[in-house]
């Protein structure tokens, strides 16, 4: 569909949010909690912030849970018996103020999980949730959007955009069908397209790299001393790949008690030793320099190659949330210019 | 920082060592790593107050372990570190050669390790003023209250083990936390799983954490994971009178005894 | 409504506190049928986690109990284990688990009475104390339920 624009009031936009959650909409926003700003489930409105520049961890967790239950079983005598879970009991949900990197973040998740196989969990639930997504006004060093294909201001991912106006009141750029229909219920709250350009009033993201440049050179890479060099102190934890909105590596574990189980699906992370090893006691990425490589090579060469996106958006978080400084910015740039 | 860089060029052209250990700038104004192999490179070494790092870490990863031998900047819990990594026989004394800084921040000559030990005898061990605060904080506590705290405070745990990662004596191949067969720990980053996960490291580390915090450092969500290993590094020093990491010959406080062990509760 | 009868696990060693409470039964003495006895080698096999497994599975209050001092079979599991117990100990309080709902004690072959009273005065505390819905808590708030 064609892109709408329309005006909503610093005041309406509360009205809103009130208006989804009485609507019985689980509303997913970002709050200050103990000095650090995390989205939180249905948080009051008065609790809401604008003013962060990126929350520690990605928003994935709402369509692929760092937990999910995928069957119940119960075994005796007479076999197995399995329960389904019931996919239609998903609730619908509001993401409320998810910056454009984020809601781009489910682009590449889902040229993931609905590539070849089609992942009935992950489809149930990004179906059920609207994303209304909010410019960057402000920003980092460790942004770096602009080299991914985004900008503070792209439309891509979310339902509605919202950017913050000199005025103090919000565009409302109204993206796809169902921000539409959230429109359409509270046409009241929405006024006509304010003749002032978002342009102005978003982060400026500096273009550092060139992400084309960078899938070129990593075909020919594999074996570049690059990998060794830059991974010694890397410390194999998996917080990059936790925090990350775009990573989806995962394991299956059966958590049993008695004759009752359940099929789990958790995170995992391809940085981990344990995430290749084979029965045999055999291991493909036998050290830390091949796992770090896999990281870069998945995101930068083979999802382009196979999912037609890329598997970074820019948000910066593994290179905040990594506790020995493996900035993956600084590792891009350097990986454009190796020969 | 000059005599770190003098030594190191010393110690790499007369081929004592093969990599220095080290810290470097690294972006946003912070320090990193760093591994230097070529004695035109010292320069790019430093030390400030921001190089907090264990740099311990390294002596026994994969890569850095089989460039050679190995020269490395130690604070004092990285110290303590060596001395907890050669008493369990994960690191042999003749690779490495430590380059110790002292509380001052000044370099510290270590002829050979057992200097090491015994300027450990000497030094200040003792916890920062604002963990010891937290540990009283919690002690103070009523039993109630100390289960709602870390059963909150573990809740947002996504189990990426960057605490494990951090530490350099949780070097295992296999942890325990990774056997299903029982399976110890409930697979879920759950309230329940995480509570015990973090119980099962705390006590695998109790009477050899250091102390040097890096597990707390290294969550990404802030948890204060560091306060348990310290408050089980200081209760074995109060039941067993151990203070790990003083000695090349570290015994291990869980896989020992005295016959005069004191508790007040078994009946 | 009837009185609350605790949960209790008990990690006994083969060759003291199990001989025991064979003993106690053999002398007909009666004692609370709370508990539920696991029988190990030693009370040195008595990993931690185990204690943590029983209140998972919803153990209200858990006993452990082994040789005398010198008089371990292996002559120095009771050692080991009791030093296990004194760290672990202060681990559980410190992270908020109610230790007074562990019973740690020594138990020879001869002691059938003493392994009664044990067992007795265990299960009356335990009654005073309630279910641990602490920890049942805990264990029921992993996944979400509702999806």
């Amino acid at each position: 569909m064609e892109l709408e624009r329309k005006l909503i009031k610093k005041a309406s936009l509360e009205k809103l949010y009130q208006k989804l959650q009485a609507n019985g909409n689980k509303i997913f926003a970002p709050i200050i909690k103990d000095g650090k700003t995390e989205f939180h489930y249905n948080p009051s409105y008065a609790e809401v912030t604008y003013d962060h520049i990126q929350t520690i961890q990605s928003l994935k967790n709402t369509v692929f849970p760092k937990i999910e239950n995928l069957v119940r079983f119960t075994t005796d005598r007479n076999g197995t018996e399995v329960t389904e879970v019931d996919l239609a009991k998903v609730p619908s949900l509001v993401l409320w103020g998810a910056h454009p990197c984020d809601a781009a973040g489910f682009k590449a998740l889902k040229s993931i999980f609905m590539w070849d196989y089609k992942d009935e969990y992950f489809n149930s639930r990004m179906n059920k949730m609207v994303v209304i997504g909010l410019s960057c006004y402000k920003c980092d060093d460790n942004c770096f959007c602009t080299s991914v294909g985004l900008n503070p201001g792209a439309t891509n991912g979310s339902d509605i955009l919202l950017t913050k106006l000199s005025t103090g009141d919000y565009l409302a750029e109204i993206i796809t069908e169902k921000g539409k229909e959230i429109v359409n219920a509270a046409a009241e709250l929405f006024e006509a397209a304010p003749a002032e350009a978002k342009e102005g009033n978003l982060a400026q993201v500096k273009q550092q790299f060139s992400h084309e440049k960078v899938t070129k050179n990593l075909a020919g890479a594999f074996e570049h001393p690059f990998w060794v060099e830059n991974s010694l102190r890397c410390i194999g934890c998996g917080a990059c790949a936790f925090v990350c909105p775009a990573c989806a590596c995962f394991d299956i574990q059966d958590e049993t008690k008695g004759k009752t189980g359940k099929r789990l699906r958790c995170w995992d992370s391809c940085g981990f030793g344990l995430f290749t090893i084979h029965t045999s006691g055999h291991n493909p990425r036998e050290v830390q320099s091949q796992r770090w490589r896999q990281r870069i090579m998945h995101k930068f060469s083979y999802m382009p190659e196979r999912n037609e996106s890329l598997g970074c958006i820019g948000c910066g978080r593994c290179s905040r949330a990594c506790p020995v400084d493996m900035n993956i910015l600084e590792q891009l740039i350097a990986l454009e210019k190796i020969q | 920082m000059e005599s770190i860089r003098k030594r190191a060029k010393e110690l790499l052209d007369s081929k004592q060592v093969q990599v220095i250990i080290g810290y470097e700038n690294g972006t946003s104004n912070k320090v990193r790593a760093s591994f230097i192999k070529d004695s035109a490179q010292v320069d790019k070494l430093i030390y400030d107050e921001r190089c907090t790092q264990n740099l311990a870490l390294y002596l026994v990863k994969h890569e850095v372990k089989h460039l050679g031998k190995m020269g490395i900047v130690a604070t004092i819990p990285a110290m303590r570190t060596i001395n907890m990594l050669i008493s369990e026989e994960q690191v042999k004394p003749e690779n490495i050669v430590v380059l110790g800084i002292g509380e001052d921040g000044k370099l510290l000559d270590f002829p050979d390790l057992t200097v090491m030990e015994s300027f450990l005898q000497k030094a200040n061990i003792e916890l920062t003023a604002k963990d010891k605060e937290a540990i009283e904080k919690l002690k103070k506590m009523t039993t109630q209250e100390k289960f709602d705290y870390w059963s909150n405070a573990l809740e947002t745990c996504f189990k990426c083990y960057a605490c494990r990662s951090a530490c350099p004596l949780c070097y295992c191949t296999r942890c325990a936390v990774e056997c299903n067969q029982p399976q110890w720990i409930p697979v879920q980053a759950s309230k329940n799983g995480n509570y015990e996960w973090h119980m099962l490291r705390a006590m695998h580390l109790s009477g050899r954490c250091v102390s040097c915090g890096d597990c707390g450092r290294a969550c990404p969500l802030d948890i204060p994971v560091h306060l348990l290993t310290m408050h089980m590094a200081e209760e074995s020093k109060r039941l067993f009178g151990v203070d790990s990491g003083l000695s090349m010959k570290m015994e291990s406080v869980l896989s020992n005894y005295k016959l005069d062990d004191k508790d007040n509760f078994i009946l | 409504m009837s009185e609350f009868e605790p949960k209790i696990v008990a990690f006994v060693c083969n060759w003291c506190t199990y001989a025991g409470a064979d003993l106690t039964g053999t002398s007909r003495i009666k004692y609370a049928a709370n508990v539920k006895i696991i029988r190990f080698p030693c009370t040195g096999r008595i990993d931690f986690m185990l204690l943590m497994k029983a209140f998972q599975n919803g153990a209200d209050g858990i006993i452990v109990s082994g040789c005398h001092p010198n008089d371990c079979h292996y002559s120095s599991g009771n050692f080991h284990a009791k030093r296990r117990w004194m760290a672990f100990r202060e681990l559980l309080d410190y992270m908020g688990v109610d230790v007074e709902r562990i019973t740690f004690s020594w138990v020879s072959a001869a002691e059938g009475a003493r392994w009664a009273e044990i067992v007795n005065t265990t299960t009356e505390k335990l009654r005073k104390l309630g279910p641990y819905t602490n920890y049942q808590n805990l264990v029921k708030s992993g996944i979400e339920e509702e999806l």
